[in-house]
């Protein structure tokens, strides 16, 4: 590992660095927009560039199989949840001045910080360590079905059922709230109590 | 490659994400901001793992694994969180993170006077502990 | 049954009464009456067998040790000797007599029960000062007296006065009792023992090294208890209790056990020739002052209670003058006839419907509405004023005659200064005395204007109250002088022809001047109307008894005197009177040298309590408060702030937590 960093100067960039740099630049950038801008559902296509750019990186990290999926769950899916929970909030189309709250420069403080903090730390301890990314594909599907159908494929079906669970969650919070089924039931005649006196007092104001 | 190049774009993507989360008022949009942070660990889990399964010859692909729950536990969360916004503003009409303060002492109706002030000092509070 | 268990019993019974009493009140009121007469009677019985089986020879001891107590043991211990058997019998005699009358004079009261518990129990507190051989075992006794004593007097605690008096009178005895108490201690601790066979066997031989301290210090308990000057203040005031209290209480018992207690410790006092004189000067301003302050009073028990000091006065003359047979001979007889004055005044009172001698004197025919009343008194009233041959007569002239016994050097008892100081004090006061007992009777029953008011006849058992102990009051000295010194010490209590003559002399002179200057003022009476009283004439004697001294302040302007000119009094004192009838200001130096003193204490106490300690206290509060506020700012119920100091918080972590891990 020291051998192998010691042949690749930090300052020395390979072709596949300055790929990752730059499409490691507009995934930022992408990122930047995404929670600075003050129209949310710019901020949301915005969110499918960063995710988008992530996907690439996978790609030249030679992990394919994780980049499709990022691809298709994170683009394809989350996003397109992400703007129908906009529209549903009938979040303003075009600008809102008021998209971010009062607490913005302690955030950008925090945020700085501990940007500050990860980055030293990380470069600190990683400046010297070199991925080699010749040889067979990390991540490819036949490598990655294999470890995961072979040493993990006992928490794979725990996430099945987490996945159920959040989707009968997902399901009992979005449903209709209570008085709309009272509503419903009380004519009906399988009466609820509160049905039935809400009857007699009507027959009473009747008389 | 630097593994130095994948870890510090995945630290900017998180205190990007942790911007976000702190300081955008709607909670869609901090949603968004949570699943930029989800995706800056996921870009560490992955150039972990391509490092290490060269590196130190491990076999487990734990990183991508892993990477591949936390993809669908994120998805999973995007859909309980987007129903736990919409059940909120059906009930509120809001979706303002802001507006939601049902835990401050003496829980007053909302208005843009009392907010100022009271977010004013916590922002000084937390700049001065930061 | 042997002389010491029925010694036992005599307070025991008492005791058992009140106890008994106080249980029943409320779910057996029957039993109360009896309750409160027959245990007294009983103890009366039992001390008369006493007393008739020591019979004046060799005292009776009789110790138990119930408990180890330290150092000086404290025992239960019986020393019955002459004086303490005959203390004993007019004790039982007086309080028998007093439960008596109060079934009548108390007849409606709904107090009577915890009453006449209290006066059960103390009397059983008087008889255990008097039968108890341990000095510890007496102060019980002492202190039970006390409290006893400020209960009594604030019976009829609906009055202002009442309450006052009662408290004066605990606190009073009690400022004495401090240092009588720390003189018991202290003459334990040098004699060894509480018992008082051994300090008298330790003062015989000359062990303690500070008898003077010590006898000071009992005195001051002695002069509390006995009201002796200076703190006799508060017996006067003890008159706003009822009649048989006043009686019971502050003439025959309670202010006797000061008396009795120097009687029976006289060797320690004799071993200090200091304490000697103070006694006498003590006695001597006690008798002539109180008798000068009675001249002046216008409540007619107020005028008994000052006639108690000055007697109580010439007791401790006697025993200044180290002559404790005479002293007890006229505590006897003085026990007699004073609790018959204070009861024949009850009568009086309830009969005239007020407690004011202008008042009275006023009224035309009192003396036949209470015609028992108005022989008695007068029996009482010649003993008061010595005259041969009632009882006051022998047992006065026993007290001048060793007086003059020592003032003529006869004696190495006591100092013939002593003697000098009670002889001259003595014939004054007997002057003195002829005087107000002859006020006190031609005011209350000459008056003349209009007719007494008739409320019937007085219970019948008040009056043979009175008459029982009229008997005493006319024929105990005269009977007991040749008896007693067998009883006592020996030393002869026959009056002699010097001090009989001047005595009765000077006591004729002050009875013929009164009456003369008597005849003098009371053509004045029918042009000054004055006189109120009570409201209530049909109500029990105790009632009418309460509204009187309810009503003497709002109808005279003063507690203690009234603005009468007919009063042979105020021509008699003439300038004096103003301040006798106040009782020579002594309460207003009181009031100035403690009163006002504890009064600003406790204000600066106040203000600092309130305005320095509070202040502090407040801002103990306050702070917390403030600072809470402020924190509470940070409160705001949004998430996101909280979770940016969170963040904030935890980057401060990891990077001091770094920076100790590369030891940066």
């Amino acid at each position: 590992m020291t051998l192998a960093a010691a042949s690749h100067g930090f300052l020395s960039p390979t072709g596949v660095e300055i790929a990752f740099l730059l499409v490691g630049l507009v995934t930022f950038g992408a990122a930047v927009v995404t929670v600075t801008t003050r129209q949310l559902v710019h901020a949301a296509l915005w969110l499918v560039v960063a995710l988008g750019g992530l996907a690439v990186e996978y790609l030249l990290l030679t992990a394919e199989f994780i980049a499709w999926v990022q691809v298709l769950i994170y683009v394809g899916a989350v996003v397109v949840l992400i703007l129908f929970g906009l529209m549903l909030t009938r979040a303003p189309i075009g600008r809102s001045p008021e998209a971010d709250s009062a607490n913005r420069w302690a955030a950008l403080t925090v945020a700085v910080a501990s940007a500050a903090a990860l980055v030293w730390v990380v470069v600190d301890a990683f400046r010297t360590t070199w991925i080699d990314l010749d040889g067979p594909a990390a991540g490819s599907t036949a490598v990655t079905g294999a470890s995961l159908f072979q040493n993990w494929v006992l928490p794979f079906e725990a996430l099945s059922v987490l996945l159920l669970a959040a989707l009968v969650g997902a399901i009992v919070l979005s449903r209709k709230a209570r008085p709309a089924r009272a509503g419903e039931a009380s004519p009906g005649g399988a009466s609820p109590s509160g049905a039935s006196r809400s009857g007699t007092s009507q027959t009473g104001g009747a008389r | 490659m630097h593994l130095a190049y994948p870890a510090v774009l995945s630290v900017l993507l998180f205190c990007t994400g942790l911007y976000g989360v702190l300081a955008r008022r709607n909670a869609i949009l901090v949603l968004m901001s949570v699943e930029l942070m989800l995706n800056a660990v996921n870009l560490n889990l992955v150039a972990f793992d391509v490092w290490l399964s060269r590196a130190a010859e491990e076999r487990l692909h734990s990183g991508q694994a892993l990477t591949l729950f936390t993809i669908a536990i994120a998805a999973a969360e995007i859909g309980i969180g987007l129903a736990i916004v919409l059940a909120v503003h059906r009930n509120r009409g809001t979706s303002d993170i802001d507006k939601l303060r049902d835990t401050a002492e003496g829980h007053e109706p909302d208005g843009p006077d009392t907010d100022t002030p009271a977010t004013g000092t916590a922002a000084e509070k937390a700049e001065a502990t930061a | 049954m042997t002389t010491t268990t029925l010694a036992v019993l005599v307070p025991l019974l008492p005791f058992l009464g009140a106890v008994a009493g106080l249980l029943l009140s409320r779910t057996a009121p029957g039993f109360v009456r009896p309750l409160a007469v027959l245990p007294t009677t009983a103890a009366l019985v039992l001390a008369v067998l006493v007393a008739a089986r020591q019979g004046g020879g060799g005292a009776v001891d009789a110790v138990t040790e119930l408990t180890p107590t330290g150092s000086v043991p404290v025992e239960l211990a019986l020393h019955i000797d002459g004086f303490a058997a005959l203390v004993a019998v007019l004790v039982g005699t007086v309080a028998t007599c007093v439960q008596l009358y109060s079934t009548g004079y108390l007849r409606d009261d709904p107090r009577y029960a915890s009453y006449a518990a209290l006066v059960s129990l103390f009397t059983s507190a008087m008889f255990l000062v008097v039968y108890s051989g341990d000095l510890m075992v007496l102060l019980v006794g002492w202190e039970v007296m006390g409290i006893c004593s400020y209960f009594l007097v604030g019976h009829y605690w609906e009055t202002p006065e009442a309450r006052a008096a009662s408290l004066k009178a605990f606190l009073v005895t009690k400022l004495g009792d401090v240092p009588f108490l720390i003189g018991l201690l202290a003459l334990a601790t040098e004699a060894g023992s509480f018992r008082i066979t051994e300090i008298l066997g330790a003062v015989a031989s000359g062990s303690l090294d500070h008898p003077t301290l010590i006898a000071l210090l009992l005195l001051a308990g002695v002069a509390g208890k006995s009201a002796q000057f200076p703190l006799h203040t508060w017996l006067p005031d003890a008159m706003a209790g009822p009649t048989p209290v006043s009686a019971l209480i502050h003439a025959a018992t309670m202010v006797a056990a000061g008396v009795y207690f120097v009687a029976r410790l006289l060797p320690l006092f004799e071993a200090s020739r200091a304490a000697m004189v103070v006694l006498a000067v003590m006695a001597a301003v006690t008798m002539a002052g109180s008798a000068l302050a009675a001249l002046a009073q216008d409540d007619i028990k107020r005028v008994l209670a000052y006639s108690t000091i000055g007697q109580l006065g010439y007791m401790t003359g006697a025993l200044a003058t180290g002559d404790r047979g005479a002293a007890v001979f006229h505590l006897l007889s003085h026990g007699a006839f004073k609790a018959l004055l204070f009861l024949a005044a009850g009568v009086i009172i309830h009969a005239a419907g007020t407690n004011s001698l202008a008042a009275m004197s006023r009224m035309r025919n009192l003396r036949d509405r209470v015609p028992d009343a108005y022989w008695t008194m007068t029996v009482a009233l010649l003993a008061l004023a010595a005259i041969p041959p009632f009882s006051g007569f022998f047992s006065k002239e026993s007290v001048l005659g060793a007086a003059e016994h020592v003032a003529t050097g006869h004696t190495e008892h006591a100092p013939g200064a002593a003697g000098w100081t009670v002889l001259v004090a003595g014939l004054v006061t007997a002057l003195l005395t002829a005087a107000y007992a002859t006020r006190l009777w031609l005011l209350a029953f000459r008056g003349r204007g209009a007719e007494a008011p008739d409320h019937g006849r007085q219970p019948l058992v008040m009056n043979a109250v009175l008459w029982v102990l009229a008997i005493p009051s006319l024929a105990l000295g005269g009977l007991a002088f040749r008896l007693l010194p067998d009883w006592f010490d020996g030393h002869d209590l026959t009056p002699t022809l010097t001090t009989s003559v001047l005595g009765t002399g000077v006591a004729l002179v002050g009875g013929i001047v009164t009456y003369a200057a008597w005849r003098h003022t009371t053509a004045l009476a029918a042009r000054t109307p004055l006189g109120a009283v009570a409201a209530h004439p049909e109500g029990d004697a105790a009632l009418v008894e309460a509204e009187a001294i309810a009503s003497h302040r709002p109808a005279y302007g003063d507690l203690a005197s009234a603005p009468d000119p007919s009063d042979p009094g105020r021509l008699l004192l003439g300038p004096v009177h103003r301040h006798a009838a106040a009782g020579f200001h002594l309460d207003a130096v009181y009031t100035a040298l403690f009163v006002r003193p504890v009064r600003a204490g406790a204000s600066l106490v106040r203000f600092l309590d309130r305005e320095v300690v509070d202040t502090y206290v407040r801002a103990a509060g306050a702070l917390p408060r403030l600072l809470g506020s402020a924190v509470r700012r940070a409160q705001t119920g949004n998430v996101q702030t909280y979770v940016s100091a969170l963040l904030a918080g935890t980057v401060v972590l990891a990077v001091a937590a770094v920076l100790v891990a590369t030891g940066a």
